[in-house]
């Protein structure tokens, strides 16, 4: 068994900064409503000196402008939750660990090639999501979390090299129970390799059973205990913005990571998305709701984005919104479309589905339609859009143009190239019909496919062209 | 400025640059009619370029001309787009041509929305030909969607009335379909080559 451990040291104030695009003095506070103090603060903030533990008076007598958010803890494991479903992609064990995500990696790891490489994998999708943090591996999910508290990036990929990695390790980072920590510091007990020498049964008779199960689970003598972390069926993000939005392009930011977040969900789910409404939250709850459908199941971020930008575009916003939430219930397996390996399209090519999705978000869903025909003999009803078609081959000339119903054709008398072909059909729906079709050159020199009452050679209703 | 120079002086300096016509590259596109491919300086359709066809009205044989064209291309991995067409594609007429018209999807477009989308299919590069019938298109566009047809490498035919032909375009070939008294094609601009002379004769049957 390995673990890897990724702790969120900044969980709180990274889920807030990653949904603004400016880089303004933020700072995060919590606390009694007359005694606020400052939980996190921004690098721009850091700068002017603020620093987390002051209260927010002696903040703003130094810094004249800056804005102070709520801590909000529920936003913050929603964060840890949603990071827990992108970890899913790499391990079908993931757990939660305050400030933390740990998951077993020994299986993946033939699958996503050795640490180095995985690491930089999951330090790769948690850097593009707007996520710090620090990165261990251990043979158990608690030492990997105590080694990335201690020092980011450390691997210790065998059990029998643990004992010495947690030597140097800090009581105080230990992440034992807090009791215990302080007890030992005034024993002089510093390091976890003092600790570890010392004999069990007295720390048992001093401290209870609780510390030395705690060592056991840290050593991999007992089992870690976690709770396995089981992603949603269901995606539901919602933002709310700092200010009233009254134009859609302000949206496109806070949209494109929401897009992002939904693209990072569905890969660790291993699914795609068909379909996902947006809604845009105005004042007393009332919404704007855009909803986005796909012919296919898909997951690719880019074009996930591009199509609700385009669906986004269409709409008029009666107010100003005040938040945005995306829902995606439908989330179909999603099936990778088939590349060949001669594949004959340049190098940069748009696949056809996308095409077709960024058609259709512009010019309608029913834009896009291939045309099948019918086994039905009368013009206006051969065809239709269709996938397939009736596998029914036409003996007489048929044209190809076809209006869409019959006008009548002007002009000088015409030439007759073919026919008469009886038409005498469609008894069965009312409409029926008895025509005697021609093929007939205008004098503009026009090839037309037309017809007339049996019998005349008058009255001429113009059908198709033969273009 | 005084000196009066002499041409030949400068050509042999090789101070003058003489433009020379770029070798194109032959029989990647036939167009399916024999006479019409040898008047062709490419040897069939330009590839990767957009070709205009000029007409006097509709139904003087501009699909004929290129249906044989379609079939080939529909038998491909890339499937034929047509854009806004005029009237409906008749099912039944285009398979008696030999188009598979299950590699052929029609996009319904606003007059506004025809560019935007013929350029869109032009340059996925997922397309084989595009089929487009732009009413507002200027110099600008086309030239738009001869760039978007030489960066997709598909073939983009654009249908207009005879009445643009005074105009200059920046397609790679224009084509004047004339219908009467006989059928005739003329080729009115062609790259990399002379324009013929005569017209290519266009044989109309209704199969």
């Amino acid at each position: 068994m390995l673990w890897a451990c990724v702790l969120l040291p900044h969980l709180a104030l990274d889920g807030v900064l990653r949904r603004r695009a400016n880089h303004d003095p933020l700072v995060l506070v919590d606390g009694a409503v007359n005694a606020r103090s400052i939980v996190a603060v921004n690098a721009a903030a850091r700068e002017a000196g603020l620093r987390v533990g002051q209260r927010l008076m002696a903040a703003r007598a130094l810094l004249a402008t800056f804005e102070a958010l709520p801590c909000d803890h529920q936003a913050a494991d929603r964060w840890q939750r949603f990071l827990a479903a992108v970890a899913y992609r790499y391990s079908s064990e993931v757990s939660l660990l305050p400030h933390a995500i740990v998951l077993e990696v020994s299986r993946s790891l033939g699958l996503f090639g050795p640490w180095p490489r995985f690491e930089s994998m999951l330090r790769a999708d948690f850097t593009a999501l707007g996520f710090r943090h620090r990165i261990a591996v251990a043979p158990t999910p608690h030492a990997a979390y105590v080694l990335a508290g201690v020092e980011d990036g450390q691997a210790v990929l065998f059990p029998d090299h643990l004992p010495r990695a947690l030597q140097a390790v800090p009581t105080r980072k230990s992440r034992l129970p807090a009791a215990a920590i302080e007890a030992l510091s005034g024993m002089g007990i510093r390091t976890l390799g003092q600790l570890l020498k010392l004999p069990r049964d007295g720390l048992r008779r001093r401290f209870g059973a609780e510390l030395l199960q705690a060592i056991d689970r840290l050593l991999g003598e007992l089992p870690a205990g976690l709770d396995s972390y089981r992603p949603p069926d269901v995606f539901d993000l919602r933002i709310e913005l700092s200010h009233e939005v009254e134009n859609l392009a302000a949206l496109v930011f806070p949209l494109r990571r929401m897009i992002g977040d939904l693209a990072a969900y569905l890969a660790g789910r291993d699914g795609g998305v068909q379909r996902f409404t947006l809604r845009m939250e105005h004042r007393e709850g009332r919404a704007t709701e855009v909803k986005v459908g796909l012919l296919a199941s898909e997951r690719d971020a880019g074009m996930l984005f591009e199509l609700a930008r385009g669906r986004l575009e269409q709409v008029q916003l009666p107010e100003p919104v005040l938040g945005l939430r995306l829902v995606a219930r439908d989330l179909p397996a999603f099936v990778p479309a088939g590349r060949d390996l001669f594949d004959e399209r340049p190098a940069n090519a748009l696949p056809i589905e996308q095409l077709r999705e960024r058609l259709r978000a512009r010019l309608g869903d029913r834009a896009v339609y291939r045309l099948g025909s019918t086994t039905d003999p009368r013009p206006e009803c051969a065809q239709a859009v269709a996938e397939s078609a009736a596998a029914y081959h036409e003996p007489h000339p048929r044209p190809t143009w076809l209006l869409d119903r019959p006008i009548p054709l002007r002009g000088p008398a015409p030439r007759i190239l073919a026919g008469p072909e009886r038409l005498e059909t469609g008894w069965w729906d009312g409409a029926e019909a008895c025509r005697d079709y021609y093929v007939i050159e205008t004098s503009l020199g026009q090839h037309a496919w037309a017809f007339c009452q049996p019998g005349e050679r008058s009255g001429w209703m113009l059908q198709g062209w033969f273009a | 400025m005084g000196a009066v120079v002499a041409l030949s002086g400068m050509l042999d300096a090789r101070q003058v640059w003489r433009g020379r016509a770029m070798p194109v590259p032959a029989g990647e596109q036939p167009t399916g009619w024999a006479a019409l491919d040898a008047s062709l300086p490419a040897g069939g359709w330009p590839d990767a370029a957009l070709t205009e066809i000029l007409l006097p009205a509709d139904g003087v044989g501009e699909l004929s001309l290129l249906l044989p064209t379609l079939a080939r291309l529909s038998q491909g991995k890339r499937p034929v787009l047509v854009v806004a067409p005029p009237y409906l594609p008749c099912v039944a007429g285009w398979q008696q041509h030999g188009v598979d018209m299950r590699r052929v999807e029609m996009v319904a477009a606003s007059d506004a929305d025809v560019l935007w989308a013929t350029e869109q299919c032009l340059r996925s590069g997922s397309c084989s030909a595009v089929l487009a019938w732009p009413r507002q298109a200027d110099d600008r566009a086309l030239r738009r969607l001869q760039v978007a047809a030489d960066a997709g490498k598909a073939l983009g035919f654009a249908f207009r009335d005879r009445r643009h032909l005074p105009a200059a375009s920046p397609a790679a070939l224009r084509l004047e379909i004339e219908a009467a008294p006989r059928s005739r094609v003329w080729v009115r601009k062609c790259r990399g080559g002379a324009v013929p002379s005569q017209p290519f004769l266009f044989p109309r049957s209704l199969h």
